[in-house]
């Protein structure tokens, strides 16, 4: 393995010499371990080590980057990547101003989960695999479990340098049962900022699952149409991040005039109860940390406080174009791409209301869990829950099989009319991907929220 | 490799050595103007053992450090799953065309030139429109060496147009897309433009449809978007396998409606889903899947051929060097006989998706597609009137595929993976905010 640190000291003088309006690179080296099950037969398990770097270059508003894992000849690639900036370049750049910073944040787990031996972390699979074969009308599961180190080291061309080093630990637990030619499948999807601890003692949670997939087989479809929904909070916090946050990605709409004129800061999206936060300066969660990869730092930031749109996650290129505070969301899942504006910590604020208030005065209604995924183009939203229950008469009825939920990002915050008082933040498996980058640690949460005119696909 | 290789041999009974290596140059543009140039240089070497009969593996970046793999190759293989089948040792390998030496000499130049042209073609039509595309060029050599003596190599050139487009109007937003792409240099943008300017045309008007059940029209766009991960899966050798896929045990049995054809094929020159061998050195065929409607075949790998009592199919992919496992190469549904405008003629009331959201994340193995159309039009009269909103369906393939009515005659390239024509069906449920 080459010594990055040594490779960063000479790149550090290199990238003084270009002339270039900006000019950073990062060094990288992890290592990574994985277990993956399919049915009951191991199916992969295998380690791997990475090591790699890129340069990006800003001249006159263009940019250059070059991605690479030889670490040989980098002035090279430095001259490469102001060639291409040169090339792409058509006016002038903005970049937000920044004082050098020169810091070094350790991974903060007392132990590196890639080196806990792979049969410990086996027997640990292996527990849970028995558990979803035991139950009955289970015809199969997979699981894939992974964890990583890493270190990235930061340098520009004002003299910045930066180290940073993070673990993660992610489990993707799905048990799929079947009969009479249907499926239903149900999932556990849990992550960790580097703590293997996170993925011990799952079992009555598994168990719960494997059972819940059963159940769904025999459970009626919902009848498509308008309801009354109330989500957990795990629902609550994919539509803040997959319906709203993705639209607070400054990128979006720096240079689109008619998205800048729907996405005005000071706008009513929703009542004065509704707050929305994104914060990589939350510490502990799979989306935190203390400088982005431009080396920014981290901050709590508010989208929506009491209801109106507040501000949106910035690079140091769109909060130079859009006069906006930085925020410190530039970010890129590992040096093969370039750090683009992407959320962290996204979750809507605890309010006032009970899950009891909250179905108590609900006729007919749908209750919805947990989330397969989600995707959004613009405004749309359309996700699916894992888990859904018919709401009667103010109380939570028969199970349904999962519904898909979608409509206008707009209009349903303005139909949220009760937040509940039990915030939960998850830090799941995987993240969140953007165009080609994919996936990206991040974590969503908030509390149970009701939602009036939801519209729920159906027979 | 062969360091490796003879490293590797050492220490357990059969190893196989696998490197990928891309070179990759690429031109971005961001509302309608040129933002990046980008390449990209990435090698990967990965290397499995079979150890006491136990399959062991490890990757790395690094090619240099043979020691340090085979030591965490022989530590996962005392784990690893028993390896039921034999690596294939000298093969003659079928040619297949997919190297271009025209695509390195596009210069990047020229590439923004293409790019350029899409934007001037799109924003000449609705000048309002808002572009983000890329034009990407790239070069991937492979080859792989097994303790066996079987031996493979290739060299792939890809050459990729990507345009979408956004219009705005109040919290309205409409998108268009489109994508092509070859193993030879594309120097002809308007396969891509013609696509995105039909869109923007029927685009124009707006419909409602009706919450019911109603004739419904997939153009290739959409049959990628909503239909081919649940066809994907269900014709995957492991999905078979574990038994979960719906049509596992339904071999020679009529499934699909007559008129369905269905292959995979990385046989097809000059196509970037395309290769000689799979990534266990393994000849690659034409696999049918079904034919008039009957199931025929399904798709394996080495490991998973071995423990299902068939032979690979030559289907064995690893993403960046991972552990081989069955995939496919690129889809190909055969054309019927039916002309998209009589098919669209034929229509009292109906829908015609160009793209579906969300259709891939409900109960994609039991066959279900349930997702927001993103892109749909209404069909009213035997004419497409207009866009239509807030609009869901939702279905399941194994029924909805039963019954067809018709299959477009002309078929198109959806990315690599998928070659299509349009499908029309008779009946699917609509949900509809109107
Ligand atoms: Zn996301």
């Amino acid at each position: 393995m080459p010594d990055i640190e040594a490779i960063a000291s000479e790149l550090a003088v290199e990238l003084k010499k270009y002339q270039a309006d900006y000019l950073e690179a990062h060094l990288e080296e992890g290592q990574t371990s994985h277990i993956a099950y399919r049915g009951k037969e191991l199916d992969s398990i295998g380690r791997s080590t990475a090591v790699g770097g890129n340069v990006r270059a800003l001249v006159k508003g263009g940019w250059g980057f070059t991605s690479f894992n030889n670490l040989e000849g980098l002035s090279d690639r430095i001259a490469q990547a102001v060639e291409q900036a040169r090339s792409a370049s058509s006016g002038k750049s903005s970049l937000f101003p920044m004082k050098p910073v020169t810091d070094n944040i350790p991974a903060g787990v007392d132990v590196n989960p890639v080196t806990i031996p792979l049969s410990e972390k086996k027997q640990q699979l292996d527990e849970y695999k028995e558990i979803i074969w035991r139950t009955p009308q289970i015809q199969t599961s997979t699981i894939n479990y992974s964890d990583s180190r890493r270190k990235v080291i930061y340098l520009n061309s004002a003299g910045s340098h930066i180290v940073q080093e993070r673990a993660d630990v992610s489990l993707l637990i799905l048990a799929i049962a079947a009969k009479d030619g249907e499926v239903q499948q149900a999932f556990l999807s849990i992550g960790s900022r580097g703590d293997f601890n996170a993925v011990r003692n799952l079992h009555d949670k598994v168990e719960t699952k494997a059972r819940h997939a059963v159940e769904a087989l025999a459970a009626p479809q919902a009848k498509g149409g308008e309801y009354t929904v109330v989500v957990d909070p795990m629902l609550a916090g994919v539509f803040a991040h997959e319906a709203f946050g993705h639209l607070s990605e400054s990128d979006f709409v720096y240079e689109n005039e008619r998205l800048r004129e729907i996405m005005k800061l000071g706008k009513q999206f929703g009542g004065k109860h509704l707050n929305i936060v994104d914060s990589a300066a939350l510490p502990g969660y799979r989306g935190s940390y203390k400088y982005d990869d431009e080396g920014t730092p981290s901050a709590k930031n508010y989208l929506i406080k009491e209801g109106k749109l507040v501000g949106r996650l910035h690079s140091r290129e769109t909060a130079m174009k859009m006069n906006e505070p930085l925020t410190g969301n530039a970010r890129a899942i590992n040096y093969r791409y370039p750090p683009i504006v992407r959320m962290t910590n996204t979750y809507i604020e605890s309010g006032e209301v009970s899950f009891e208030d909250m179905i108590a005065d609900i006729k007919e209604g749908i209750y919805a869990k947990d989330c397969f995924g989600g995707t959004t183009a613009m405004e749309m939203f359309t996700f699916s829950a894992e888990e859904a229950y018919m709401i009667r008469d103010g109380k939570i009825a028969e199970t349904l099989r999962p519904v898909v939920l979608t409509g206008n990002v707009f209009n349903t915050l303005a139909n949220i009319d009760a937040i509940g008082n039990d915030l939960y933040i998850h830090d799941g498996a995987g993240g969140c991907g953007k165009g080609e980058q994919m996936p990206l640690p991040v974590s969503t949460g908030g509390p149970h929220i009701r939602i009036q005119k939801c519209l729920i696909g159906g027979s | 490799m062969e360091q490796i290789l003879s490293l590797a041999k050492k220490a357990a009974e059969e190893a196989e050595v696998f490197e990928i290596s891309s070179e990759e140059t690429r031109v971005r543009f961001e509302a309608n103007k040129l933002k990046q140039l980008q390449t990209r240089q990435q090698t990967t070497v990965a290397l499995r053992i079979i150890k006491n009969g136990k399959t062991g593996y490890a990757t790395s970046t690094e090619i240099g450090d043979g020691t340090g793999l085979v030591n965490a190759a022989v530590e996962t293989a005392e784990f690893g799953t028993t390896a039921a089948f034999q690596l294939p040792g000298p093969t003659e390998y079928p040619s297949v065309n997919i190297y271009d030496d025209a695509v390195n000499s596009v210069s990047a130049r020229e590439m923004v030139a293409l790019g350029e042209e899409m934007i001037t073609a799109l924003t000449g039509h609705t000048p309002e429109l808002i572009c983000e595309g890329s034009v990407g060029r790239s070069v991937i050599n492979v080859s792989i060496i097994n303790s066996r003596g079987g031996q493979a190599a290739y060299r792939k050139s890809f050459f990729g147009l990507d345009i979408e487009g956004s219009l705005i109007e109040d919290t309205d937003i409409l998108f268009v897309a489109d994508s092509q792409n070859s193993c030879h240099p594309l120097a002809e943008t308007s396969t891509v433009t013609t696509e995105v300017l039909r869109q923007l045309d029927l685009a124009k008007k707006r419909a409602t449809v009706p919450s019911k059940s109603m004739p419904v029209v997939f153009t290739p766009n959409g049959i990628a978007s909503g239909l081919l991960l649940p066809l994907m899966s269900a014709f995957n050798g492991k999905t078979v396998l574990e038994g979960a896929s719906p049509i596992g045990n339904k071999q020679g049995k009529l499934v699909f409606d007559k008129k369905f054809n269905l292959h995979d094929d990385p046989t097809l020159v000059y196509r970037p889903g395309s290769r000689p061998c799979d990534d266990e050195g393994v000849s690659s065929r034409r696999t049918p899947l079904a034919e008039n409607g009957v199931i025929v075949e399904f798709l394996y790998d080495l490991q998973t051929g071995a423990l299902a009592g068939k032979q690979s199919t030559g289907n064995g992919s690893r993403s960046r060097g991972g552990l081989p496992s069955p995939s496919a190469t690129a889809f190909t549904i055969a054309p019927g006989d039916t002309a998209y405008d009589d098919i669209i003629k034929d229509i009292k009331e109906g829908l015609l998706i160009d793209f579906l959201m969300g259709a891939s994340q409900g109960n994609v193995l039991g066959g279900d597609f349930s997702g927001n159309v993103l892109l749909g039009f209404k069909i009213e009269n035997g004419e497409v009137v207009g866009r239509v909103k807030d609009t869901m369906v939702s279905g399941n393939i194994y029924r909805a595929l039963k019954d067809i009515t018709a299959i477009g005659s002309q078929a198109r390239w959806v990315g690599s993976s998928l070659l299509t024509p349009p499908i029309y069906l008779p009946s699917i449920a609509v949900a509809s905010k109107g």
